[in-house]
């Protein structure tokens, strides 16, 4: 099997289970209860908000648990916006945001929220005089991706951060979903931050929100006593533990898994680029985790399934994306047939080369299946 | 690129026949507070020179910060002590800086140094003038101060001086121990002790099962916050119910807490005696509540004669907060536990107690051997300023 999903989701690192299971056998007490067993449980999840934190380098108060990542990108966007209810509503995004927010901002904008996409560059990176120019109409949020979950695009977040910066009644979301634990990430100037356990070999349903002190936040979930006051419901210490656990793995020799991924993203550039009909997509100043192409002579679809029979898996654009052109690749300036038939690998550190060498093999043969079958030499 | 903190010791320096003492404990304490980071430090009567990696800067600045004794400190460059090197170094800051007027003033204690003080600080005007533009000289209020000082080695130039904590060095004055409950005050009243130059032990009354144990993992969030001040902070936990349960029983309603004061204080005095401590710290604020009154202070005073140092006891509330602000404190201290002062808190507490009336009371209760028996079934806890993770194998 050769598993080039990763972008989508990660497997489950064997010691963050474990993390999980001995949690829930060994603390099965409520956090939130007085007694000893709620107490033992909390003092636990304290230590993993803690040291969530100290990774993230922001206080253990700035740190909420969520359920997965889509619901943090919901949070700090419809949570900010229902805290200042006087600031007019205007929001400065990408073209090349995940669904679970753009949707969010086509829904938002039906309800008269103005949402303003920034201008991009020619490698998707925003063009930072039209940043400049838009900030000074005072937007109440910028929210970018970090990096982009289709082609990889990496956004100069400390510069883009630094920039909103010098005005302080904008906020800015990062969803940092692909890039915590992979790439390196400062939090230093950005207020709010998504990131999701399962996407660096954590559980899936472990998430974060991470909310600056100065930032007000209204809820989405209102309740009792929780890990947080910003969300209330019965905190999973086990969920909580093995994310903290997760994250800490991840952030470990995290220089040398990227350069591991970057000499695995070359080989794969350097083989796509070889096998005629196929364009990369990627910029190659992008994620090296993720490599986007398009086969001009066929469509996507039977590829994937194609390839799945031989237990190889990667995807067409993103796993939460419906069918169609890639609004992410029309974005970039790439032309509908290009949007319509690509393509994404998204590797992890543990993939190989030789994972990549037999990947391209076996795509070569596929495609030149494929183009029997069409009648196409 | 190496820096240079230059350290000012402030009021240490007027203590003429302790001052080597006092500068060898400061050094002890940076010494002890740096390390794991690379640095080299020189010390002499006046001052310290501390030289770190540019890198390590801001980590070791957020420490200094935390030290009591330094009254100020300058972050230098070093440069090479020559004429050329001072004056490419001055360019290079000149052109850094945003300011209007100007000042240079150098020191020489290197007087071999070809160019005497006053002339090289006009000449190093000069160079700022000519590379920069519409500067202005001002001698008595400048924007900018560039301050050049040259030693037989090395020269330093900065611009600006930061406030240190100031104080003693945490131990000049020995030891106290501090009547920690996990309230505003408390920690403050510690913090201020430690200012000078005490060095504290803490004490948390505990009354299991009326307060919580939550209360005591505040007591230690506490204390490991004053532990930045001075590497660990001990934490005696008194276990107080039966002493409480007594009076609540016995005494009359109004009398309580200053009976459970002056109970307590009986107990600060056999600790201190224990502990070899000189005096003990709380955080008793005038007036602020009725066994703080001048009335209620002096009958609970009277059953010991240990100096009772009351550092916030002039403040306002206020004022208070805003200490507990700054060191961090106040976010722990309004977790809402009960602690012992809480739990049996009478309706109406006596305002202006009589002595007599205490005595009376106290004659009904056999609380000597209770005490002594309290005393006895003190545990430690030893507090760091890192707190060490218990589910680490989780984690």
């Amino acid at each position: 099997m050769i598993y080039f999903d990763n972008a989508a989701t990660t497997f489950t690192n064997e010691e963050v289970l474990n993390t999980f299971v001995e949690v829930t056998k060994k603390f099965p007490g409520n956090p939130n209860a007085n007694h000893a067993l709620g107490m033992i449980a909390k003092k636990l999840m304290q230590e993993a908000e803690e040291q969530v934190a100290s990774l993230l380098g922001v206080h253990p108060s700035e740190v909420i648990f969520t359920s997965c990542a889509s619901e943090s990108n919901n949070f700090a966007v419809q949570g900010v916006l229902h805290s200042y209810p006087y600031r007019k509503k205007r929001i400065l995004t990408t073209p090349l945001e995940h669904a679970s927010l753009s949707t969010l901002f086509a829904h938002l904008k039906e309800e008269g929220v103005e949402i303003c996409m920034l201008r991009l560059e020619e490698n998707g990176q925003i063009d930072l005089a039209d940043l400049e120019e838009k900030l000074k109409e005072e937007p109440l949020l910028v929210s970018i991706h970090h990096v982009n979950s289709e082609v990889g695009v990496i956004q100069d977040i400390d510069t883009i951060g630094r920039i909103i910066k010098k005005y302080p009644k904008t906020y800015f979301h990062v969803d940092g979903t692909q890039s915590i634990g992979k790439i390196p990430v400062s939090l230093l100037n950005v207020d709010l931050f998504s990131c999701s356990a399962h996407k660096f070999f954590g559980l899936k349903g472990s998430a974060c929100l991470i909310k600056k002190e100065h930032v007000r936040l209204t809820p989405l979930i209102y309740g009792g006593k929780s890990q947080s006051i910003y969300r209330a419901g019965t905190p999973s210490v086990a969920v909580i533990a093995s994310f903290a656990k997760a994250l800490r793995l991840a952030l470990e020799h995290l220089d040398e898994k990227e350069n591991h991924v970057k000499k695995l993203h070359d080989m794969m550039v350097q083989g796509l680029k070889e096998i005629p009909g196929v364009v990369v997509n990627s910029c190659q100043d992008g994620s090296p985790y993720i490599v986007n192409f398009s086969v001009l002579f066929t469509k996507s679809e039977p590829l994937l399934h194609a390839l799945s029979e031989q237990e190889i898996y990667i995807s067409t654009k993103t796993a939460c994306s419906k069918g169609g052109a890639s609004d992410v690749l029309l974005a970039l300036g790439k032309n509908e047939k290009i949007a319509s038939r690509s393509l994404r690998v998204s590797f992890s550190c543990q993939n190989t080369e030789e994972e990549v060498k037999c990947f391209l093999k076996i795509l070569k043969e596929q495609l030149a299946v494929l183009n029997l079958e069409k009648g196409v030499n | 690129m190496k820096k240079v903190i230059l350290i000012k010791y402030g009021e240490l320096t007027t203590k003429k026949g302790n001052r080597n003492f006092f500068v060898q404990l400061l050094f002890e304490r940076i010494t002890k507070k740096l390390e794991g980071i690379s640095h080299t430090i020189q010390k002499d009567l006046s001052r310290m020179c501390i030289t770190v990696e540019e890198v390590d800067l801001p980590s070791v600045l957020e420490k200094l910060n935390t030290i009591f004794g330094i009254h100020e400190f300058e972050v230098a460059t070093v440069i090479e002590p020559t004429v050329d090197a001072i004056e490419e170094a001055v360019r290079i800051c000149s052109q850094q800086e945003t300011f209007t007027t100007f000042k240079v003033e150098v020191k020489r204690s290197d007087k071999r140094f070809p160019i005497s003080s006053m002339d090289f600080a006009k000449q190093l005007g000069g160079v700022v003038l000519r590379n920069t533009a519409s500067k202005k000289v001002d001698v008595h209020h400048p924007d900018l101060r560039i301050m050049v000082e040259i030693r037989e080695k090395q020269a330093f130039l900065y611009t600006r001086s930061y406030r240190g904590l100031g104080g003693y060095p945490v131990g000049v004055q020995g030891k106290g121990l501090l009547m920690l409950s996990g309230g505003i005050d408390s920690p403050v009243a510690g913090y201020l002790a430690q200012k000078r130059g005490i060095k504290i032990e803490a004490v948390y009354f505990e009354a299991l099962p009326h307060t919580s144990l939550e209360a005591r993992e505040k007591v230690i969030a506490l204390a490991r916050i004053l532990a930045k001040y001075q590497n660990e902070v001990k934490l005696h936990v008194v276990p107080f119910t039966k002493i409480q349960e007594e009076i609540y029983k016995n005494g009359k309603k109004e009398y309580t807490i200053t009976i459970m004061r002056r109970m307590m204080y009986r107990i600060m005095e056999m600790l201190c005696k224990k502990q070899h401590a000189k005096c003990f710290i709380n955080g008793e604020s005038i007036g602020q509540v009725a066994s703080q009154t001048l009335s209620s202070m002096e009958v609970i005073n009277a059953v010991t004669n240990v100096p009772v140092i009351r550092p916030v006891a002039c403040l306002d509330k206020l004022e208070i907060m805003d200490i507990a602000r700054k060191i961090g404190t106040y976010e722990t201290s309004i977790l809402p536990y009960e602690d012992c002062c809480t739990v049996f808190v009478p309706k109406h507490p006596v305002i202006h107690p009589e002595l007599v009336e205490c005595l009376k009371i106290e004659d009904h209760l056999h609380f000597e051997n209770l005490i002594k028996e309290t005393v006895e079934n003190t545990f430690v806890l030893k507090i760091s300023e890192e707190k060490e993770q218990q589910f680490k194998n989780f984690l």
